[in-house]
């Protein structure tokens, strides 16, 4: 994840970033699988993915779970290929979005040629997508991939803004402000299935993400994906081993730019209908969110973070008016405290496990994080009660936190919140050197387990 | 040829504005090498701020007062933030700042929820100061032009005749030499780091009343900025004014002067096709130019990047 930077910086930390916090790639497996020459996957946890993916809908049977699910697995197929330049290949992208949703125009633009469209089965509509968002990588590709950091990132910004403001003007491929629909239902049936309800299209959708994400990992497996490791973190030697540094990028880029456009090409089925919305650099901001959020350096980060946000939104959005808020808290605190995301947290208990410790580190968890987790709900209720304070109708004084109700303009909701907040997070304060030290033990061999 | 006038006029005013901010940003990025992506953020914190002290003390006070908070703001997201997120390398960072523009912009609709502030012209500066045929031109405009000249002049004066400014420009070249002749080199970082976010602040007072004070305000002027030093050439403090002034004087004339796409290709030679409706380049017959005069911004950026990676007034691409 590190980019190299040639200027000498005085202030970078002598001994690098602590061995728990640094984001690379799981160091132990893929190199033994590399050395011995072999480029297989286990099959495990992707047969485990396809059935768990198959049950799910006998579980939650409800059309909004079937919604969020669909969306979830949208949000997996993007958050991956982002990850693809970001996590792999080193490159922060702004302007994301704009592959997916030219992709998705271009989805939809299959789905209006009725002759043509009539004749394919929709199953494979996503890989036109694919290739279309992948068409346009390779042109923006050309110019934007000479460099990686800052320059990329600048100039990815620059076309997504570009792309998603023509959008507005070039009215025969984007639709204007109205943006573009269609009918999913007028393709071809695949072995009868027409796709009118949402389970069918549940059913196309996590068969993509299943195909999806074992092509990238695959990709990421090839000497090309393995390179635009090492071009991430040492543009500079794998030169001399002979690779341009260059062209690995561009590689990562058009592959990520395909499979960016087959989920846009996933939305179109999924919504019928694309806007500006799908091409702002607000959705690329997202998917960065999302991403970072689940950890760049693990292939399932992405994943994780792309359940995790979806749920995040679904259930925050319908609670409160702040949820985008409190996504921004939680992003900005992950990038300074976690930058491993979600994946990285995960891991970072692996040694644990394998010494057998495990164990002891609940009580010192539980004692910390429920306290912590009292006071972020009190800090939250604070945040809450004093939004309604200042932009609720006059007159409109009560207001519902945490399932109680309550007048906002009386002083004791105040105390108890403050109260909650100061005690929970103090309590978790004084916990949390105890913690520490169970953590520093479980992660040491020997002694008593 | 007084529209012309009138326009330049505009122009200016738009291009001094956004030098303001492209002038921090790129003083920021060659010192660290971290592109602050919350840069116009801080320009939007110094229009509510200035709008909150105004409503007590008046809009002077808000110039004077706003910028400082907005500084110091700025040196504590350096000291706080970005010098912990440093050490896990450049991307984390401008992932970091990026957070930090959510955030802020989430913080604002907060505090002052998401409609636009009545923070208007100072009663003392609204008045016409002179026409140009028909063409009035506010006080207002005559002040900001002057502000950001004196600002502009005031920096450069520090950074090329003061010893402050020529330990600046050491550290941006010779960090760990300048260290070593017993600097505090991160002190100096910080320093401006504040100082340049202070100069957004400042653009941000004197911006809000003219383009309004809402918080969309970061997000339409930030990304435009970053366009600006990209063309201007990272880290070159008169690349970015060329890039700004240039900006400036391309959007204003083109939402001035209504040219037609129609007639440009027809004037090369191109005839209009017969049935337009079924053309796929249709739009491209009836684009104008004050339709496109925002985007032309980023179609520039790309055609530098293209042709000359550097930028204007880069030295180096990377």
């Amino acid at each position: 994840m590190t980019v190299s930077d040639p200027r000498i910086d005085p202030r970078i930390d002598p001994k690098g970033a602590r061995e728990d916090e640094q984001i690379t790639t799981d160091p132990s497996k893929p190199v033994e699988r590399m050395r011995s020459g072999s480029m297989t996957l286990s099959l495990a946890p992707w047969v485990i993915a396809a059935v768990v993916l198959a049950f799910l809908p006998l579980v939650f049977t409800n059309n909004s779970a079937l919604t969020i699910m669909n969306q979830m697995s949208i949000t997996i197929v993007f958050a991956l290929a982002y990850n693809m330049l970001l996590g792999q290949g080193g490159m922060l992208s702004f302007g994301h979005a704009v592959y997916a949703g030219v992709g998705g125009f271009a989805a939809m633009h299959i789905m209006n040629m009725s002759d043509f469209f009539s004749t394919i089965p929709l199953v494979v509509l996503p890989v036109f997508a694919g290739l279309f968002g992948m068409g346009l990588a390779l042109i923006v590709g050309s110019f934007s991939t000479r460099s990686a950091g800052t320059v990329f990132a600048m100039i990815s910004l620059g076309v997504g803004e570009l792309i998603a403001a023509s959008s507005v003007i070039i009215v025969a491929f984007f639709g204007g402000e109205e943006g573009i629909s269609g009918d999913r239902t007028y393709a071809q049936p695949f072995f009868g299935v027409e796709f009118l309800q949402q389970i069918e299209v549940y059913y196309l959708t996590a068969a993509w993400v299943v195909i999806a994400a074992a092509l990238m990992y695959l990709w990421s497996r090839t000497p090309v994906g393995r390179m635009a490791n090492a071009v991430r973190d040492n543009p500079e030697r794998a030169e001399f081993l002979g690779y341009s540094a260059r062209w690995v990028r561009y590689y990562s880029f058009v592959a990520s730019g395909f499979f960016a456009g087959v989920s846009g090409g996933l939305f179109a089925i999924n919504y019928e209908i694309l806007t500006e919305e799908n091409l702002n650099t607000a959705s690329s901001g997202v998917i960065l969110l999302v991403t970072f959020l689940g950890g760049v350096g693990f292939f399932f980060g992405p994943i994780i973070g792309a359940i995790a946000f979806t749920l995040l939104q679904t259930v925050l959005s319908l609670s409160t008016e702040l949820w985008a808020f409190y996504a921004g808290v939680l992003f900005v605190a992950t990038v300074m405290f976690f930058p491993g995301g979600l994946a990285g947290l995960i891991m970072m208990h692996v040694p644990v496990f394998k010494l057998g410790k495990a164990g002891t580190l609940i009580k010192p968890y539980l004692y910390t994080l429920l306290p912590a987790a009292l006071g972020l709900a009190g800090l939250a209720a604070l945040v809450e009660m004093t939004f309604h304070y200042r932009h609720a109708i006059p007159g409109d004084n009560e207001m519902t936190v945490f399932w109680m109700t309550f007048d906002t303009h009386t002083l004791l909701p105040w105390l108890i919140a403050i109260a909650v907040t100061a005690i929970g997070l103090g309590i978790a304060k004084v916990t949390a050197s105890d913690l520490r030290d169970a953590w520093s033990a479980a992660n040491t061999a020997g002694g008593k387990s | 040829m007084d529209l012309i006038l009138v326009n330049i006029i505009d122009g200016l005013v738009t291009g001094l504005l956004l030098f303001m901010l492209s002038a921090g940003l790129t003083l920021i990025f060659s010192m660290m090498g971290v592109l602050n992506f919350a840069h116009a953020s801080f320009y939007m914190l110094g229009a509510y701020f200035a709008y909150q002290i105004s409503i007590a003390l008046g809009f002077w006070m808000g110039l004077l007062i706003a910028p400082l908070i907005v500084g110091v703001l700025g040196a504590g997201v350096e000291r706080y933030g970005l010098r912990r997120v440093h050490q896990y390398g450049h991307v984390p960072e401008l992932i970091f700042t990026f957070g930090l523009a959510l955030l802020i912009e989430e913080l604002v609709q907060f505090i002052w929820g998401k409609n636009q502030m009545p923070y208007s012209v100072p009663e003392v500066l609204d008045f016409t100061a002179f026409a140009i045929s028909g063409n009035s031109i506010p006080a207002y405009k005559v002040f900001m032009i002057f502000t950001s000249v004196a600002i502009f002049i005031g920096l450069l004066y520090v950074l090329t005749k003061t010893r402050v400014g020529m330990i600046i420009q050491a550290a941006l070249s010779y960090p760990r030499t300048v260290e070593a002749l017993g600097h505090n080199v991160p002190l100096i970082f910080m320093g401006v780091f504040g100082v340049g976010t202070a100069l957004a602040g400042v653009a941000g007072v004197i911006a809000g009343p003219v383009l309004g004070t809402f918080p969309g305000m970061a997000f339409v002027l930030g990304s435009i900025v970053f366009v600006t030093i990209v063309i201007g050439g990272l880290g070159s403090l008169w690349g970015a004014l060329a890039a700004s002034l240039l900006i400036g004087w391309i959007t204003t004339f083109a939402k001035s002067y209504n040219i037609e796409m129609k007639s440009v290709l027809n004037g090369i030679g191109i005839s209009t096709p017969d049935n337009l409706d079924e053309s796929i380049f249709r739009d491209l017959w009836s684009i104008t130019s004050p339709q496109i005069a925002d985007i032309l911004p980023y179609i520039l950026m790309v055609l530098i990047l293209i042709f000359r990676p550097a930028g204007l007034f880069g030295k180096r691409s990377s």
